[in-house]
């Protein structure tokens, strides 16, 4: 691929406190990190050591208390909401634990969200690529089904294909397997990091799943708001 | 969302409602009163005092001061302010009225009433005198020289029927009349005093071979009356009084109802828009979620306001929709419902009024009390941070 192991996330020296006075707390100490285009990166540890902080203020949902995140080469850390929403819906894609669909919308219209904010292609293209992506994840028969009408694994594949929608250059999940099965694991993995290396896509994801991240191309763990 | 849907419905069909209620009695009024009255009279001539001071000398230094402003009682020369009057565009009709006190003998009894001298053709433009003939006829008065048309309060009082005759005696003469037909305003005073005979009798009966008492007025659009009435005044020279200022005590009570009407409406549409504020308030706490997946999508802050704004707008417009209907069918029903009244005007039923400006207004009021409502929790939901709510779910 073209895009390969260009620089898609870059940041250095993440500092993040959580809560207040008495109950504040340095979640993430200086932390410093790089993604390239086409790799695939676990970021592991136990809980409360800062990951997902970590992977929030990748994506652009909160705001660091110090340090620069540069995502395809462009300083957001310090760039106002705006900025960061329009980044978010360009070059990041999401997939969460718990799937996060909008449950009162089909899969399609799940898949077709962010290609209507984005407002690139006209809504022909956008359903044809819901429709591709839907099937790639294999749920070209349930395109229409609405998201209480899916699976917990069906659901997490929408949530893939969506965060594929945009063709953004990086790919942020949070335990995307970890409410599922061992199998639908697997699927959802496998799919993930399929589809993101065929396009070119950095994939950064956290998980508590040794054997997920050790299928990871590079895994770095977290302690104490640092990685070791 | 439900609740919200029935709080605007109700207040904007309540608004409707009410509305066309209070307006329809205060129109009626204002209808029964031109067509009796008119929209306005001239009548005293005025005459302007002045206080001069010359200087001695043979100089012609002079201070005026204006004094004030004296009243001659009626019209001299009805003709000439009748002509004069016509030369203003608003006015449809002028009518001279010859106005005297009297006493009515009946075979049953005797009433004080008023006579009103008219020329009964030029009455009719300026009244509603043909259409409120409850017995008899007009063209029977038209026909008979001695004819009177009286008020039925006074006719029942005298019991007295059209083809009965009765004298009225005023400034030591006695004339008898046949009652050629009988009228009813609705509005007790009038039909209670009232007797209206033609000019020439009255002319005789209160010995006024000249002059009229007043000129009973009307304008092709009425509410320009107290403009007109200055106008007049200024030109004429004779006092001119409008309909708004004769009936100055009436209107005023009606605009103190249409005000507490008003105060009660509000209350229903501000409970619209509090069953608004707490929906959209209840949504923005389920959707949290919602908003953060919308939100890490690359949705601004703005978009996510759209939405609950559009949510209020979809609410507020099936709300006025049926809102309209509610108040329509509603305002039919009232329309129908048995409620006789007389004394200021006469009526069986409620009387409403159909106003296209009432339904406006009921929409009006219920977006502008929706959107600021809805403003406050769409306001809020963008202000959430996704990584807060991310992070509170996740973790």
């Amino acid at each position: 691929m073209a895009f390969t192991n260009e620089l898609a996330l870059r940041c250095d020296g993440l500092h993040r406190y959580l809560g207040q006075d008495d109950a504040r707390v340095h979640v993430l100490k200086g932390v410093s990190f790089e993604a390239r285009r086409g790799e695939v990166y676990a970021i592991v540890g136990p809980s409360g050591c800062g990951k997902s902080t970590l992977l929030y203020l990748l994506g652009l949902l909160d705001r660091p208390d110090g340090g620069e995140i540069e995502i395809n080469g462009q300083m957001m850390s310090t760039s106002d909401d705006i900025a960061r929403t329009d980044a978010r819906c360009e070059h990041i894609g999401f997939v969460f634990q718990f799937h996060f669909l909008m449950l009162e919308f089909s899969a399609l219209d799940n898949v077709m969200m962010p290609m209507r904010k984005l407002g690139r292609l006209s809504q022909q293209e956008m359903v044809e690529r819901a429709h591709y992506l839907l099937s790639s994840v294999g749920l070209g028969e349930k395109t229409h089904r609405l998201g209480t009408q899916l699976s917990g694994g069906e659901q997490q594949r929408v949530a893939v294909a969506r965060a594929l929608a945009n063709q953004p250059s990086i790919i942020l999940a949070d335990e995307p397997t970890g409410n599922l099965d061992v199998k639908n694991s697997g699927l959802v993995f496998d799919l993930l990091t399929r589809l993101a290396k065929e396009n070119g896509q950095a994939v950064v994801l956290v998980t508590h799943n040794p054997e997920i991240a050790a299928r990871c191309d590079f895994t770095r763990p977290m302690r104490d708001g640092l990685f070791v | 969302m439900l609740m919200s849907l029935s709080c605007t419905v109700l207040g904007v069909g309540l608004f409707v409602l009410t509305q066309a209620t209070t307006r329809g009695f205060e129109e009626f009024f204002i209808k029964t009163i031109l067509g009796t009255d008119g929209a306005m009279r001239v009548e005293d001539k005025i005459q302007d005092t002045l206080r001069q001071m010359t200087a001695g000398g043979g100089s012609d230094f002079q201070i005026s001061q204006r004094q004030g402003l004296k009243y001659i009682e009626g019209i001299e020369e009805p003709k000439l302010i009748i002509n004069a009057l016509k030369d203003f565009s608003n006015v449809s009709g002028a009518a001279p009225v010859l106005r005297g006190s009297v006493l009515v003998r009946a075979d049953f009894k005797n009433e004080s009433a008023q006579v009103f001298g008219i020329h009964l053709e030029d009455q009719l433009k300026v009244s509603d005198l043909g259409r409120q003939i409850v017995q008899g006829d007009i063209a029977t008065f038209r026909e008979q020289p001695a004819g009177a048309l009286m008020g039925r309060v006074l006719a029942d009082r005298l019991q007295l029927s059209t083809g009965s005759s009765f004298i009225l005696e005023a400034q030591g003469q006695r004339l008898r009349y046949s009652v050629s037909a009988i009228y009813e305003t609705g509005v007790a005073d009038i039909d209670k005093m009232r007797v209206y005979v033609h000019m020439s009798e009255a002319r005789s009966l209160l010995k006024k071979p000249s002059g009229v008492s007043f000129v009973q007025v009307n304008l092709f659009e009425k509410d320009r009356a107290p403009q007109n009435a200055m106008q007049i005044q200024e030109v004429l020279k004779h006092s001119a009084k409008p309909w708004q200022e004769r009936e100055k005590s009436w209107l005023s009570t009606f605009r103190a109802l249409r005000i507490s009407s008003a105060i009660t409406v509000s209350v229903f549409t501000l409970i619209a828009g509090l069953a608004m504020f707490n929906t959209l308030a209840m949504i923005v706490l389920e959707k949290t979620k919602d908003i953060a997946i919308l939100r890490s999508m690359g949705y601004e802050r703005r978009d996510i306001t759209q939405i609950f704004l559009w949510q209020a707008g979809i609410v507020l417009t099936i709300g006025a929709i049926l809102g309209c209907i509610v108040g329509a069918l509603s305002t039919l029903g009232v329309s129908h419902m048995p409620l006789p009244i007389s004394g200021i005007f006469k009526t069986e039923t409620f009387v409403v009024s159909w106003n296209g400006w009432h339904y406006v207004e009921a929409i009006t009021t219920a977006a502008l009390m929706v959107m600021i409502a809805s403003l406050i929790p769409a306001r809020r939901a963008a202000r959430l941070e996704p990584g807060d709510i991310v992070r509170g779910t996740a973790q």
